[in-house]
């Protein structure tokens, strides 16, 4: 290749290159500059040509690093020059040297604007060019309606839509009101149907963006995606050109993929099935190679479809594929494709119940903890951080622990932070949690945050029996000889406030402790005197009887920093001197600290706060926002006495955590644990209740460990008023002024959301976090998640159904750092169903699950629903409420297909009246057929298309199960009028009279649009509606429940 | 999406540089702090560091780096492929492409970049359709 056109330039280059060293180099550029600045002065004599070499000139003197302050405006205006070459320096290094918010840029709006409109496609791609590079939002105003044409048009190259495209994107990112959402679902829908492939790619990526927006407006284009990407999987018709090492575009592939992510399911069958077999493909047919290139680019589609796979929760069977990959992939020795399986399970975890699955290769990720690559670490903790529960929360703290001893100090502060509040949520003990703070501090005391010190103390304030174990430990620590001064600190507190139950141990006495501490006192800093003169305020009035002697010595040196230079020291000095001097007074004064009021962790919302900086917001974010948390979160709340409850005996689950798949499948262990004793010491004299909180507990998370749930308590006055009627509220609808709906005599109307709520006090009750109705409404469809949360309990279940049996296990979680005790759930049951609770253990210990499986036989159908009723007691207060079961109907039947002979052969037998029933159902919720048909989906009912010939129906098949009817089979019809969405013939045919009529009534619920508060049980009329009617007309509610039942 | 792409000698020498735009004090040590970043990795190690809230993947020809700093969601085998793909196209264009060429003709190197990448997304995929479009430009000239 010649060297450039321009001698000046080349010859400026190499004598920088020449230089031998930067003070040369730096005279040369010196030198340059000078001349450049002085030809540029006398503007007149200055060629084009000239002008352009100096522009280049300065990008380049810029791009060795040095500043170039000047000349800008002759770089802006070259733009303005009428010939390419000249404009073309213009463009290109305007976009290089300025920044979006130079007012230069301004100056040039109008010329660029000419460029794009005008006729030379030369200059418009120059244009474009810029203003996707640096575009403000200036540029954003005034020529989006202009690129927008050209990305339109049909007389434009390639080479200029493609600009276009990308350009938009710029200016869509810099003003997002610059696309109009109505018109452009159409457009893009057009311009997803580009041949181009190089139009295709930048159109795809302002497809992703704008949909990332909003998914809701482009639903249009999703099947033509799924096209783009069949197309380009089975590498129909792709210009060689196009193909990267064999494979079709990989980067369309992954971008298009990208953009499926943005829409929160695929509900078109056709779609949907196209799309699975397309991934399947990938998934399956990805192999590795020799070229390390085309590994890497079938790589980024597989890594791509992943994703994709893991976002549409696919079938088991798909998901368990990818789980299966990721785990050969963490286990290779590619350092790549190890990097990506890390961090892809950390993803997954994200989005999917696998966590059972990825613990079994926990000690691989450990491994990788240790690996060289800092990037692989990294992932390595990030996995294992988001992985942990309780089961194995004590393993991977204390590989985190010791992987603090030699980690480089890059990681440590996020390191400590993580295992602090792994510590923190996880903690099986209290104890244990508070031996792996100490050892944190001790270890990396320079990044540990006060965040992390000031939790601890937190904790061991509010629980009594922490005390002095923390004070021993503290203790322990001050004997070591190098200490860092965060462990000062929290020593000196614990032992300032809890020192006092040491007191008979040997180096206990408060002498002794005040010597310990005030060894330190000479080489701490400002903020840990103020602690320490605290402490030994605290020594002085828990030394009994009073030591003169020591007295003394404290006196003095409150007296000494009296006149410190620190104003803060000085007027606890004072205050404090004056104090003590008072007698009785100290010691009410400084009496022990009070429990803290519970509060959410500084330190969770220190790790949700990181921030993240990406051009579409992340696929995987939005979905896992929208799952709610069902983990264990600490979110204390601690009764205000404070004591810790007697232990009783418990009925825990232990669950190895390596063995969880087995225990899963064989449901729970039951184990009584005896009463251990733990920690009694007694030998200092305090009485300190002792709790069993040494049982393993089982922490299963059905889905995802997000935010904390808010524990904020609204006290509206509707709110207070639902307090009242809480307990009456279960099956809560109202009626008074109802109009009952259309015949609809549903027992299982759904619940407003105030199921639960103390019976004592009102000002004390406990609202449910979640929305009860909603959650419950989710669980009919689906078979785990959270039935309730308040700001003490959460409830989550799981369920498995095996023809007319089921089998739920209740997960009962106590969020506080104290127990709930006087649990008892009593299982009210329909008449259609045998329900059968195993016991439940009387106390949950602090941040502990239990679990209670529950069997369930289904005897005939009916629509009726089980209630469950659940009290426990937490501090003074008595929390009482039910909450309805979702052992629906739907969950005793089994999708069946069958052949159009088969189904017609039933249809006709089935004449006989009642077996066979048919009704116009009005009121229904307008929805096309393919929503109607996904809904009927989730209720278990097989879709069979193509089986009626007219395409508004919708046929359905599905087998029934209960003691009664056995297996039978039902057979159902939906006739729809285009005309009126609202109206359909809906025919249902069994071979039980009972089972059609009831699950006619229940397909029609299901279909008919009312809002859910209105539905009226019959039984339950003479309730009132929740809010609006007066308490006075409540009766009896034990009653009213019976009735319902 | 791109945030910026860097060219550097293993000294550390800036060969060329594209921003999504950033100010000018940052640009001088983003790229010095990418070089520290990058330079001392073991050829054994992944071709992806964190850096700041991004990501960058390089890869390594000869004694030359190319960066290119990502968002953290995005896919980084993508995007390493794309910066072989970028080095294919000049290797095309300077038949068998050396430090120098780069050097000399660095305002070549980013009309190319021009047609590949625009906006921080990859405009163009296909090596021909790029070489032919230089063509045309030189033309031009």
């Amino acid at each position: 290749m010649a060297l450039s056109g321009m001698r000046g330039l080349s010859v400026f280059i190499s004598d920088v290159r020449n230089c031998h060293n930067k003070e040369q180099e730096r005279l040369r550029v010196d030198k340059e500059l000078g001349n450049i600045r002085t030809r540029f002065k006398n503007e007149k004599g200055l060629s084009p040509y000239e002008k352009k070499k100096y522009v280049w000139k300065m990008l380049y003197i810029y791009m060795l690093g040095y500043d170039v302050d000047f000349g800008h405006m002759e770089t802006v205006s070259l733009i303005s020059a009428p010939k390419y070459p000249e404009k073309q320096v213009g463009y290109i290094v305007t976009s290089c040297l300025l920044n979006e918010n130079n007012d230069f840029l301004r100056m040039v709006i109008n010329t660029v604007r000419n460029d794009i409109i005008g006729r030379n496609e030369t200059f418009q791609c120059l244009a474009l060019t810029m203003v996707g590079n640096i575009g403000g939002k200036e540029f954003s105003e005034s020529l989006a309606p202009d690129v927008q044409k050209l990305l339109i048009s049909s007389s434009c190259r390639p080479v200029v839509r493609k600009k276009a495209a990308l350009c938009l994107l710029r200016l869509y990112r810099k003003n997002p009101d610059v696309v109009n959402i109505d018109g452009w679902a159409d457009r893009m829908a057009q311009l997803l149907d580009e041949r181009d492939l190089g139009v295709l790619t930048s159109v795809m990526s302002l497809f992703v963006s704008l949909v990332s927006n909003n998914s809701e407006a482009y639903w249009n284009c999703l099947p033509k995606c799924v096209r783009i990407l069949e197309r380009l999987a089975r590498n129909q018709d792709i210009p060689q050109e196009y193909t990267y090492y064999g494979i079709p575009s990989p980067w369309l592939q992954v971008k298009t993929m990208r953009a499926l992510q943005y829409f929160p399911t695929i509900e078109d069958p056709n779609a949907r099935r196209a799309l699975f077999e397309v991934l399947q493909r990938i998934l399956m047919g990805t192999d590795v190679v020799k070229n390390v290139n085309k590994n890497n680019a079938s790589h980024a589609v597989l890594f791509e479809a992943l994703a994709l796979v893991m976002h549409l929760d696919a079938e088991k069977e798909m998901m368990s594929q990818c789980v299966a990959l990721l785990g050969k992939f963490i286990a290779v020795r590619e350092p790549n494709i190890r990097y990506l399986g890390l961090e892809n399970m950390t993803r997954m975890l994200l989005v999917t119940d696998v966590q059972d699955i990825i613990r079994r290769h926990q000690a691989q990720i450990i491994t990788s903890l240790k690996d060289p690559d800092i990037s692989i670490r990294r992932r390595a903790l990030d996995l294992l951080y988001g992985m942990c529960d309780v089961t194995n929360a004590k393993e991977i703290v204390e590989e985190l622990l010791q992987y603090l001893d030699t980690a480089e100090f890059a990681m440590r502060e996020e390191l400590s932070l993580k295992a602090a509040i792994l510590a923190e949520k996880f903690a099986p003990q209290l104890l244990w949690y508070v031996d792996v703070i100490l050892q944190l501090i001790d270890k990396a005391g320079d990044f540990v945050s006060d965040d992390i010190w000031y939790r601890v103390v937190q904790f061991v304030t509010n629980n009594e029996d922490l005390q002095s174990y923390a004070a021993a430990k503290a203790r322990e620590y001050l004997d070591k000889p190098a200490l860092h001064e965060t462990m000062v600190k929290v020593s000196a507190y614990l032992l300032g406030e809890y020192g006092h139950l040491l007191a008979r141990r040997p180096g206990c006495s408060p002498k002794e402790l005040f010597a310990i501490i005030n060894d330190k006192l000479p080489t701490v800093s400002t903020s840990t005197v103020a602690i320490l003169l605290s402490t030994y305020a605290k020594i002085l009035i828990h030394t009994q009887p009073p030591d003169v002697g020591l007295q003394q010595q404290i006196l003095t040196i409150f007296k000494k920093y009296e006149s410190y230079i620190d104003v803060e020291i000085q007027q606890r000095a004072v205050e404090y001197f004056e104090l003590s001097r008072k007698g009785p007074a100290l010691a009410d004064v400084l009496a022990e600290m009070p429990k803290f009021p519970e509060r959410e962790s500084a330190l969770l919302k220190k790790a949700e706060d990181a921030e993240i900086d990406t051009a579409e917001q992340s696929a995987i974010k939005l979905r896992s926002q929208q799952q709610t948390s069902s983990a264990l979160v600490v979110a204390d709340h601690s009764p205000a006495n404070g004591s810790a409850p007697p232990a009783n005996h418990l009925t825990l689950v232990k669950m190895p955590s390596q063995i969880v798949s087995d225990t899963q499948e064989s449901g729970v262990i039951h184990e009584e644990v005896p009463n251990p004793p733990v920690e009694a010491p007694k030998e200092n004299g305090t009485p300190v209740e002792v709790e069993s909180r040494d049982t393993n507990i089982t922490g299963i998370n059905n889905e995802v460990k997000t935010e904390p749930p808010s524990t904020s308590h609204s006290t509206s006055p509707a709110d207070l008023l639902a307090d009242l009627l809480g307990p009456l509220a279960i099956e809560g609808p109202p009626a008074v002024e109802q109009n009952p709906t259309q015949g609809l005599n549903s027992n299982q109307s759904p619940v407003g959301d105030l199921a639960l709520a103390t019976l004592d006090d009102q000002s004390n009750s406990v609202q449910p976090i979640v929305n009860v109705e909603e959650k419950f409404h989710i669980l009919c469809t689906k078979d785990s998640g959270v039935l309730y949360e308040d700001p003490h309990i959460q409830i989550g279940m799981k369920a498995e159904w095996r023809a007319h049996h089921g089998r739920l296990v209740l997960f009962l979680g106590n969020k506080n750092t104290s127990a709930l005790t006087s649990v008892r759930v009593l299982i009210l049951p329909p008449s259609h169903l045998k329900m059968e609770l195993s016991s439940v253990p009387d106390t949950i210990p602090p941040r502990a699950q239990v679990q209670v499986p529950l069997e369930v036989a289904n005897l005939r159908a009916s629509r009726d629903v089980a209630v469950l009723d659940l009290s426990y007691t937490f501090g003074t207060s008595l929390v009482d409420g039910k909450l309805r079961l979702p052992v629906v109907l739907n969950k005793f039947l089994q999708p069946i297909t069958l052949t159009p002979e088969e189904f017609f052969l039933q249809w006709k037998a089935l004449t006989v009246h009642l077996l066979k029933v048919q009704e116009v159902v009005k009121g229904v919720k307008p929805m096309p057929l393919s929503e109607m048909a996904n809904l009927f989906m989730s209720l278990h009912l097989a879709v069979a298309p193509g089986l009626d010939n007219n395409p508004n129906n919708l046929v359905a098949c599905t087998t029934f199960f209960s003691e009664a009817t056995r297996a039978m089979l039902c057979l159902i019809r939906l006739e729809t009028d285009p005309q009126d969405r609202t109206q359909l013939r809906l025919t249902v045919a069994s071979g039980d009279q009972h089972l059609t009529f009831e699950l006619k009534e229940f397909v029609k619920e299901h279909l008919i649009d009312i809002p859910r508060t209105q539905a009226a049980p019959p039984m339950a009329m003479v309730q009132p509606q929740l809010l609006t009617a007066a308490p006075a007309t409540y009766n009896d509610p034990g009653a009213m429940l019976a009735g319902l039942l | 999406m791109i945030r910026f792409i860097l060219l550097q000698n293993r000294q550390g020498k800036t060969r060329l540089a594209y921003y999504v735009p950033l100010e000018d004090s940052e640009k001088h040590k983003v790229e010095y702090e990418v070089h520290r970043l990058v330079v001392n990795r073991d050829p054994k190690f992944t071709n992806f560091v964190e850096f700041r809230t991004h990501k960058v993947i390089y890869r390594r020809y000869a004694g030359l780096f190319f960066s290119i700093c990502v968002d953290i969601t995005d896919n980084e085998l993508a995007y390493l492929e794309c910066i072989h793909l970028f080095v294919e196209i000049l290797d095309h264009f300077f038949s068998n492409v050396c430090e120098l060429d780069l050097v000399f003709n660095f305002h070549k190197v980013y009309l190319i970049l021009d047609e590949f990448i625009l906006a921080g997304e990859l405009q163009e995929t296909s090596k021909k359709a790029i070489i032919e479009r230089m063509g045309e430009l030189e033309k031009l000239e």
